[in-house]
């Protein structure tokens, strides 16, 4: 007989109580596991930036833009490799709830963005064609645009119905790569302008800058920013991760709500753990005397109660976190494409092994505590 | 060790053993100066009335409780003075212990509750398998080494309770009320099976029972009173 088999044949003892105990674990973990992913998903596009690149953008806010004479100006800076303009376009497709981003970008957009990968004949469609448009792998497969396709876009930034059509469809680099997005040609957004709403023609709503050399990033900043020092339309020039991760903020008391109802869900069950835990060792005080009047010690008995604890634990545990990379990838499909990314990390699957082991351990220290101090006199006049 | 009246060796000595109780603020006393020995092979059997202290008596001399004053040697050992790791480890190498509702583990088999209190010992795996199997053997229940607790009769929990408590080949085995949850039948078989182990195997039993006819099966009766001992009735010699 070893402390083993004692310990597996406890915890199936009420196999309806653990049955439901080790269904609480799962769909617990697996919560945990899902909310930590939908705050990752958030901080996606962030993780994705690259270091080689800062975004210049109007000093006030998002809303303002920057002249299009700016853009010699910033490539005259030192650690400037290259200058391409961007401008959020916000048009509708078909319906609000089809939300994707779409950027109105110059030329030489793709140069800086080496992660999107184009084949070049539809790079050369692209650049041929006005109203061409490039769709991301992730948006073409959402709405099952191919080469050729038309696409209107009902514009609320740039009122009017605008007309593209799908020339070439770029892939990610890697999976981090986020590519639910559509580019256009900033030329036919500003043509168009011109003839419609001159005042807002020859804007830009950011300028993507490629540095030399990305340790250099905080100098070439300030040294942009200080050429538009005192000017009409001053200058904020981040990085793009920090650019990305200015978005996320806003989003930060939702993020922060998710993070809590994750730790609340683990708090419960781990009160839902330790109850069961705790039922178990008061029906078996008895046994528990007996044991130490044959002979076992304390040790002995704290060995069996956290056993049981973690084998539950890690039976729940261990489904959950089976089934959350199956369970993520329903909620992905599920959610429509908000979330590009929606990958379960590494770090995440290690937190919820931990957060399954914390809870099998605090649960077991009360019982244990009162099992391993029970006389054995009183432990035998128990009742079961 | 030393020797009892009858020139036989003492394996239990007792001097002026008290033990009291509070509730609340009231004291409860359950045994005062209690001295006596108990001869090693001796069947004894503990009689009185509710609460006149007979099983507080067998806990202290089984090592389970401890008493306010007074001094207990079993084989020699002051079993008082120990800590509690060291008399846990007396207790697993010197006494076997028969309840009266058999206290067998639910979870295991009569071998595995035979079995368990080996794991304490240093036998390898296959001598403890031969002490279980020859203990149950012993007890009647070879056929019955793979039963669950819930699937053996009350009579047949005791002889496996018994086998467990004999198992590791203690000298001392003290049984509380070990026929009180048995009917007349069963109680016979449990009963013979203790005046086996006190005369073929040499095992001193110290037995807590309120049925006269139980008591009788011992070589002596001891009878308590307000925590006093009271008579000490000897009777006849195993057989």
């Amino acid at each position: 007989m070893n402390a083993l088999k004692l310990i597996l044949r406890n915890a199936l003892r009420h196999r309806l109580r653990t049955g439901l105990t080790v269904t609480g674990l799962l769909v617990a973990v697996l919560a945990y596991g899902l909310l930590q992913t939908v705050v990752d998903a958030w901080y996606a596009g962030a993780a994705a930036s690259s270091r080689a690149r800062l975004i210049t953008r109007n000093s006030i806010s998002l809303a303002f833009s920057l002249p299009l004479s700016y853009e010699n100006r910033v490539r005259g800076v030192d650690g400037v490799a290259g200058v391409a303009r961007s401008n959020w376009f916000g048009g509708i497709y078909q319906e609000p709830k089809n939300f994707f981003p779409q950027f109105a970008v110059s030329d030489n957009y793709l140069k800086l963005y080496p992660e999107f990968v184009l084949p070049e004949a539809q790079r050369t469609a692209f650049m041929r064609d006005r109203k061409g448009a490039l769709i991301g792998r992730q948006l073409a497969d959402r709405f099952g645009f191919k080469l050729g396709d038309a696409l209107p876009l009902r514009g609320a930034v740039y009122p009017g119905t605008w007309e593209f059509v799908v020339r070439g469809i770029f892939d990610g680099a890697d999976e981090s790569t986020v590519t639910n997005l559509m580019l256009f040609h900033w030329d036919y957004l500003n043509e168009s302008l011109r003839k419609t709403a001159p005042l807002r023609a020859n804007q830009v709503g950011v300028y993507v800058l490629g540095i030399d050399e990305p340790d250099n990033a905080a100098a070439v900043s300030l040294a942009v920013d200080a050429a538009f020092k005192n000017s009409l339309a001053e200058t904020l020039t981040e990085t793009e991760q920090a650019f990305q991760l200015g978005f996320v903020a806003m989003s930060n008391q939702i993020i922060a709500a998710i993070r809590i109802v994750s730790y609340v869900v683990i708090l419960i069950i781990m009160a839902v753990m330790a109850n069961t835990m705790a039922m178990s060792a008061r029906e078996r005080t008895a046994e528990y005397a007996t044991l130490k009047a044959l002979g076992f010690g304390p040790g002995f008995l704290a060995t069996l109660i956290f056993g049981e604890s973690l084998a539950i634990c890690a039976l729940g545990g261990g489904l959950g976190l089976a089934l959350t990379p199956s369970a993520a990838a329903a909620f992905k499909s599920q959610a429509g494409g908000i979330f590009p990314i929606f990958a379960v990390s590494p770090e995440t699957l290690a937190a919820q092994a931990a957060c399954a082991l914390a809870v099998g351990v605090l649960a077991a220290i009360v019982p244990a505590v009162r099992a391993a101090r029970v006389r054995v006199v009183d432990g035998l006049r128990a009742v079961g | 060790m030393t020797q009892s009246q009858s020139g036989t060796e003492t394996l239990v000595s007792l001097r002026n053993i008290s033990k009291s109780y509070h509730r609340g603020d009231q004291v409860i006393q359950v045994l005062s100066e209690i001295s006596f020995d108990i001869a090693r092979g001796e069947f004894l059997a503990l009689m009185g009335p509710s609460g006149s202290g007979k099983s507080t008596l067998l806990n202290l001399i089984a090592g389970i409780d401890r008493p306010d004053t007074g001094e207990l040697r079993v084989a020699g050992v002051d079993i008082v003075q120990l800590g509690e790791a060291a008399l846990a480890n007396w207790r697993a190498g010197h006494v076997g212990f028969i309840f009266q509702f058999y206290n067998l583990m639910p979870v295991l088999t009569a071998y595995e509750n035979v079995e368990l209190p080996l794991a304490l010992t240093s036998l390898s795996r296959r001598e403890r398998r031969e002490h279980a199997e020859a203990a149950l053997e012993l007890v009647g229940l070879s056929d019955r080494m793979t039963h669950y607790p819930s699937e053996l009769s009350g009579g047949q929990q005791q002889r496996v309770a018994i086998a467990r408590a004999f198992v590791t080949d203690p000298a001392l085995i003290v049984a509380d009320e070990p026929t009180g949850d048995l009917d007349r039948h069963s109680a016979s078989e449990v009963l013979d099976l203790l005046r086996r182990l006190a005369a073929d195997m040499g095992k001193t039993i110290i037995m807590v029972t309120h049925d006269r006819k139980a008591a009788e099966s011992a070589q002596a009766i001891m009878h308590l009173e307000k925590g006093e001992l009271s008579e000490r009735e000897s009777l006849q010699a195993l057989t």
